[in-house]
Order: structure tokens, then sequence, then C-alpha cells
């Protein structure tokens, strides 16, 4: 929801005039794995279940009903999320769109864990929610978790449990800024630019200086994120993942 | 870590209030901030603040501009709370944005399904802020409540089924503990609602449908079944009266727009100014200004409630300068029809009789083969705001004079699909017109004109500063004397459509002026 500091999605939104994806055939799928391959698994991991991406190795992909959804998200991407837009000529789009579909058939991670208990230990042992908002609870210190099922495998909730740091996401930063009166205030940085810099402190006010009202900014390259390796059994660990992955939004 | 998690834990109960219903109510005590879609519970969109003024106004200059990246009519209308600016972009987007330096702080992105049904564009009119929520509503149906500190979603209730031609276009109203919000369909055989959803579940706390149903008072308006997708929708911003605790909301066209054999009587509560009570959402009175449109003159314009002497009294008064060409002055307590008075080019009455009913004349309805009427299907008037000085006693609207050809055709009803039963085109050779006029408000007697180049599409603000604020359908922000109507500043912004409305704000003591010209959010300030 908020990379917009890292993509912007064209404005347009030109869709095919077919319903059904036209580039199927045997051929078309061997070149839509190698376009996929270099453009898409090092998100989505080479079977479509791996990496930060979203879960691609399912039957029904939840936002890519049809064909036509499938390409639109291809070509387009899902703007102010990771997943970017292509240049791609629409022969191609449609070729990985193939080979994406396909994937749906291959074999997926089972997950073992227990949701009901996952829930629990999100909400008190784990402290998850100190930091995370999933639907009316919780914090802002980190990204809210209310859609999180939809758009992260289960591998790579794994890790982000066990080792936070491997991969940050790049929105909140921890910054502190001194103003020129010696003034701290440190918080999650929500946008920056050369002149000036937002920040909403740890209370959750939201700050903005001109650069030139500061004596110095500083914001760190690490996450606030603890590591849960040893403070969670394995078994813990499994449960918060299957509960993670069950939260879809907030419909009702 | 441990000493983050302490700060931060510590430091919750800080943030807990947010906007209160408490602020909203009392806008002038914080004249900085722009808390309600019109800027104040009764339509007013009029500000105290002074810096900027008719002897300085010529020295605006753009402060920043925050585009957004959508080519569909930009119609937001910011609301400011303590110096953050929370937006809707089209086609269901929000961002907050510092209203300091124009970077935005987040922005939420809404992924919509391919069959949206909006019959005028992907468009939506703003926000509305309540505690530390965003409510947005969106083309397919849904309220969301947003965090207003990070944009994440809180909770999402389906309103209504978008398949079925409902779609969200309108800022919510936030109303105490509840979000008053209604939908947009009229060209879909939506039958039309007024909603109220508890601030802080998204459940819903009470429903008034605009087409009553079988064995509801008004249903026998409708003929046979057709009350079942008679429209009458609601997508424009009411206003509301904490002394009364009477929320007043227009309501849109009758279903089919042009064919209106196959819903033969009045079609209530269509082309309506409906008064609901704001904690049960039950029907307090209700005036009805085109019965049996058959014109698509919907009555979705922003009411505006000022207390004037009527011969000597003091009364609590309704505005409504309406689509169909006629002013209208209501009393808000009991309905009452006051005053209703022709302000633009109408052929389709002989007037109004002593209780606001039109007195129509035979052959405006339209034909197979188009028939002339005036005014024309944007009418007189639209959705964009009014404003009304309590400094200078004057009420300012944007007022559009033509006239179209209308058509009638046929209207089959399928769920989904567009159900207009008709058409409309310009009149071949007219020239619209259009004014920003001041008006006396109790009167509808005008105070002073100032011409446009064409009929206008975007509202109108006032200042303490002695200024009315506008825009021009070729791209112009513009500054007016209040008192005169003598033109004082313009800036060429865009050679986008401009839909919208202007407002203004201050943080750190400075004040702006801001509005959604083209595709970017333009803030002004003097230097
Ligand atoms: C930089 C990482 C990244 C790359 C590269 C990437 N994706 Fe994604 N993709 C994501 C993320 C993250 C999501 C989930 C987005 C969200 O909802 O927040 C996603 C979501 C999707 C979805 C939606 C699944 C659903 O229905 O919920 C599809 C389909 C998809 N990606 C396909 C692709 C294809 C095909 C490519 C290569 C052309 C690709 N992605 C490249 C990160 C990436
Ligand atoms: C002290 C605050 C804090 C606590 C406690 C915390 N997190 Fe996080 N978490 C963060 C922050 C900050 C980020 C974003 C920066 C990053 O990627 O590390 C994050 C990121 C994440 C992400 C990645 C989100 C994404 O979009 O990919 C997941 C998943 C996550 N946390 C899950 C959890 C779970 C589960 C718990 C409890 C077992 C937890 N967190 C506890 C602060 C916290």
């Amino acid at each position: 929801m908020v990379m917009w500091i890292l993509f912007q999605a064209p404005p347009t939104t030109e869709l095919p005039r077919v319903d059904k994806n036209p580039y199927t055939s045997a051929e078309d799928l061997a070149l839509g794995q190698k376009l996929y391959n270099g453009r898409c698994a090092g998100c989505h991991g080479l079977t479509g279940d791996g990496g930060k991406g979203a879960n691609l190795a399912v039957r029904d992909l939840p936002r890519a009903g049809t064909d036509v959804a499938l390409y639109r998200i291809v070509r387009y991407g899902i703007p102010e999320t990771e997943m970017p837009a292509t240049l791609m000529a629409s022969r191609e789009v449609w070729q990985i769109s193939a080979f994406v579909r396909s994937l749906g058939s291959s074999s997926n991670e089972a997950v073992k864990g227990n949701v009901a208990r996952g829930e629990q230990v999100v909400g008190a042992k784990g402290g998850c929610l100190q930091c995370h908002a999933i639907a009316m609870k919780g914090g802002r210190l980190g990204p809210a978790l209310t859609d999180i099922g939809g758009k992260r495998s289960p591998g790579h909730l794994r890790s982000k449990i066990l080792e936070p740091a491997l991969e940050i996401t790049e929105t909140f930063r921890v910054a502190t800024v001194t103003t020129k009166a010696g003034k701290k205030i440190s918080g999650v940085r929500l946008n920056e630019d050369p002149f000036s810099i937002q920040i909403r402190d740890f209370s959750d006010e939201i700050h903005s200086f001109f650069k030139e009202q500061l004596a110095s900014v500083q914001v760190e390259r690490r996450t606030t994120m603890p590591s849960y390796k040893g403070r969670l059994s394995e078994a813990e660990i499994e449960d918060v993942v299957a509960y993670l992955l069950t939260l879809r939004g907030t419909v009702q | 870590m441990k000493t983050l998690l302490m700060t931060m834990l510590c430091a919750g109960a800080v943030w807990a209030q947010g906007l209160t219903y408490e602020r909203i109510l009392n806008p002038d005590r914080e004249p900085g901030n722009w808390l309600t879609y019109s800027g104040n519970y009764a339509g007013h969109r009029h500000s105290p603040l002074t810096e900027i003024h008719e002897g300085n106004v010529n020295k605006l200059k753009v402060a920043w501009v925050y585009q957004t990246n959508s080519l569909q009519k930009f119609e937001t209308t910011p609301i400011v709370v303590d110096g953050i600016i929370y937006i809707s972009e089209p086609p269901s987007n929000a961002a907050a944005i510092d209203a300091r330096t124009g970077r935005a702080l987040w922005r939420y992105r809404r992924q919509l399904p391919d069959d949206l049904r909006v019959c005028c564009g992907q468009v939506n009119r703003g926000v509305a802020v309540l505690g530390n929520l965003v409510y947005l509503g969106t083309l397919d149906g849904h309220l969301l409540a947003l965090d207003a500190r990070t944009g994440a979603i809180r909770w999402d209730t389906v309103v209504a089924d978008y398949k079925l031609g409902y779609s969200i276009t309108v800022a919510p109203l936030a109303v105490r503990d509840k979000i008053v919000i209604g939908v947009a369909g009229g060209e879909y055989g939506a039958r039309g609602f007024l909603d109220a959803y508890h601030a802080q579940t998204g459940k819903q706390a009470w429903r008034f449908w605009t087409v009553p149903g079988p064995g509801e008072p008004g249903n026998e308006t409708w003929k046979g079944d057709s009350w079942k997708v008679g429209a009458a929708d609601t997508w424009v911003t009411g206003a509301f009266d904490p002394e009364t605790n009477l929320i007043y909301w227009g309501t849109g066209n009758p279903g089919p727009d042009w064919n209106g054999d196959v819903r033969l009587g009045d079609n209530l509560y269509s082309d309506s100014l409906i008064a609901v009570d704001a904690d049960r959402g039950k029907l307090k009175w209700y005036f009805q200004f085109t019965p049996h449109d058959v014109h698509d003159w919907d009555a979705t314009e922003v009411p505006v409630l000022v207390d004037e002497l009527v011969r000597g009294e003091k009364r609590k008064l309704l505005l409504f300068p309406n689509r169909n060409a006629f002013y209208y002055v209501l009393d808000r307590v009991t309905g009452k029809f006051l005053l209703g008075k022709e302000y633009a080019k109408q052929t389709w009455t002989k007037g109004l009789d002593d209780n606001g009913r039109p007195i129509r004349i035979e052959g405006t309805t339209p034909t197979l083969q188009g028939v002339k009427v005036w005014p024309s299907v944007a009418g007189a008037n639209n959705w964009y705001s009014p404003a009304y000085s309590p400094v200078t006693g004057l009420f300012y609207v944007a007022v559009r004079d033509s006239g179209s050809v209308y058509y009638t055709g046929e209207a089959v009803y399928k769920p989904g699909e567009r159900f207009d039963g008709g058409g409309y085109r310009a009149i071949p050779g007219e020239e619209e017109q259009g004014f920003i006029r001041a008006y006396k408000p109790a009167s509808g007697e005008v105070a002073w004109e100032y011409k446009l180049h064409s009929a206008p599409w975007s509202g109108v603000l006032s200042t303490a500063g002695n200024l009315v604020f506008g825009a021009t359908n070729e791209g112009q922000i513009f500054a007016l004397n209040a008192k005169t109507g003598a033109p004082l500043w313009r800036f060429q912004a865009t050679s986008l459509l401009v839909r919208s409305n202007p407002i203004t704000y201050a943080v750190d003591g400075k004040q702006y002026l801001a509005m959604a010209l083209g595709n970017s959010l333009y803030a002004f300030a003097l230097e």
C-alpha cells in the first residue's frame, strides 16, 4: 500500500480486446516461462510459491480470476505495491500469463500450522499488534497485516518472523531529526526529499520539517521488527504463518 | 528495542481522540482547518480566514502542486485537519498530504473490478474524517474506513452491489458517531437510499429508501412495479442541523431518466429534498421540486442552511437553487415552501403554484424526434457547491443558462445495464451562458453577477477577506470581490477539465487556497 516511493503505475490502463488468452500453446508457455524466470521469479519464486511476491501456485488467483484481470496485473502491476508494471509487448504479457496459470497446478507447499493458535500468538505472546494493525486492532510502527495473506508467500512470512533483517520493507524506516533548537524527534519516516522530511512519531503525531530548520537528519537502515527466533517455538511460528495467510482484507 | 516499545506504548493515549464530533460542530473555533465537505454542517463553504483579502489577493502564488496519475475528472474537496490534507483521487483512491509542503504522507489505492457501472466518469468527490479514521466511498459500492495516520484499511463494508448499477462517488458526512453516505446509479435503475454506518465498526445504523416500498407512503406515486428500479439516488453530500437533528439531502432523477411512461405518477422521493432524523433515518419531511421528472433534473445540489428574516420574522431556512432553474427557499423545520423563483431560462413551466408545485407546459416531454427545453440536462445548477458568507450576507452560486434537445426511447430494465430511456443533445447553435451570481438569500434577488465564458462546472468559496473564489471550464481559478463581483485575481492552471470546489486553510499561521484543477491539487499562498 505504501510503496509509492518506489513505483508509479502508468496512468493509462488500456485493456486487450479479447476475453481469453490467445497465446496458450506449448510454445507460448515455454517462452512465457523464460520471461517469467527473468522478470518474476525473483519475487514469486521459480515455481510461484516462494519469495516476497504473492503465492501464484494456487488454483484460483484471488485478484486474477479472468484472463483479462491477469493480463492487467502483469501489464500494469498493482499500483502502490511492489508488484511492478512491465513494458513488454502484449504478446509477451499473454505468454507470461499463460505460464502463471500453469503454476496453479504445480505442487504447493502445505502449511501445517493451526490458524486459531496463530491468531492467539499474534495477539498475545508475539506482541505483533503493538506494531502491526489487523483491521480495527493494532499499532502503526509497521505495515498493516490486514491483507498480508494475499500478498506474500508462506516462505517469505516465515523468514520475516525468523530473520526480519534479511529483507526490509523500504518504508517504515525510523528517522530521528534534531531541530536547530536542539529538540529531537524520532518516528517512522513517511516521506523525504532534499528539502523536507515527514515523520510519524511514536505517539502517532505527524510532523513535517523543512530541512533548513534542522540541525541533523538520521534515517536508520535497520528494521525495528524483532527476530522471533528462540522467542517463539517452531510450532508457534507455523501457527502464526498459517494465521497470516488467512488475512485477506476485511470486507463485511 | 525495549525502550522503543515503551515510548510507543506510553504515548498511545495522545492521539486517541483525533477529530471529534465536538470539533466538527464548531469549525469557527479552528478556522485554519476544513473539517467537512462544505466547511460546516450548514453547507456554507465559507471561511473566516482573512490573511488573503481583497487588497493582496493579486499577489497569490502557487505554493505547491500535487499531481494524481489519473486523467479522470478530479472532483475532490480536500478535508484539512491540523496540517494534514485528506483527499480522494479518481477512481477510488485516497491520500494524506502534508499541507505545508504538498508531500504525500500516505496513499491508499483500491483495485477495482473491470465491470464497473458508472454513468459519468470514474469520479469521487472527497472523504470524511472522524476520530482517527478517514472514510471513503468506492465505485464498487463499498464504504472504507482508513487509518488517518497510515492509510491502512480498518474496516470495509459493502453498501450496495455495483453489479446492479450502484456506485459511490459522494463524499460521506460524519454526524456524531455515524457516517452518512449515499449512492449513485440513476442511469441504471438503482433504487436509491441514504445510509448511516457506525463510525467505529462499519455496521449499518439505518437506511432510508428514497423510493418507498409497498405499504409505505409514496409507493403509490409509482405505477406498478416501477418503484423497484426508480433510482432517486443520493450522490451529493447534504447538510445537517444539530438543532433540528435533521440531515438534509438532495435526491436524484427518477429512473428511467427520459421515459416517464413506464413510471406514471409523481415518483416520490425523486428530485426531492429529504429531511431525515440523524439518529434513526426516519423521514421528517420532504419537498419534491420536480414531480414526475422527464428531463434528468436531479435535485442533487448542496442544500444551504441559513437563518434569515422572512416578512420580519427570523426563520430557519434552506436555500436550494435547483437544476430545474428555480431558486427555492424552504422552512427547514417544517419543509414549508416559502419561495420559488426562476433564476435561469426555463420553458417547461408557467411557474410554480402556492405550494411550489410546477405548472407544466404541454409539449415539453421528450419525444422520439427531440424537443427543445430549457434548462439543459445539466440544469441551471449541478452537484458543485455554492457558498454563503455571513459577512456579506450574500449567497454565491455558479449558474448555468442553457437548454437541451431531449429524446425519449425504449426503457426495458435489465439488472446492471443502462436504463435511461432516451437521451439529449445540445441545442445546435446555442451558446451556453455561465455566471457567478450573488443572491440575497431570502428573496433570491441578484446583488451582482460576474459573467463566465461558458456554463460552469465548479463550485465557489467565500472568505471573510471579502473574496469569492471559483474556477472556469477553461482551466483558470479566480477571485472576485465578494461585495461587488469585481475580478481581482486569476491563474491559468490546466488544460484538463476542472470539476471541483475550492477550500482554504491555514498552517503555521499562513493561509492557503486549495483546489483540484485538472488532475492536480494546487495550493496557493501569499509569498
Ligand atoms: C519486486 C517484486 C515483484 C516482481 C518482480 C513481480 N511481482 Fe508479482 N507481486 C508482487 C507482490 C508483492 C504482489 C502482491 C501485491 C500486493 O497485493 O500487495 C504481487 C502480486 C502478483 C499477482 C497477483 C496475485 C493475486 O491474484 O493475488 C500476480 C498475478 C503477479 N504478481 C504476477 C507477476 C508476474 C507475472 C510477474 C513478472 C512479470 C511479477 N508478478 C513480478 C511482487 C512482484
Ligand atoms: C517493534 C515493532 C514490531 C513488532 C513487535 C513486530 N513487527 Fe513485524 N514489522 C515491523 C516493521 C517496522 C516492519 C516493516 C519493516 C520491515 O520490513 O522490517 C515489519 C514487517 C513485518 C512483515 C512484512 C510485511 C510485508 O509487507 O511484507 C511481517 C509479515 C511482519 N512484520 C510480521 C510480524 C509478526 C507476525 C509479528 C509478531 C510475531 C511482528 N511482525 C512483530 C515491526 C514490528
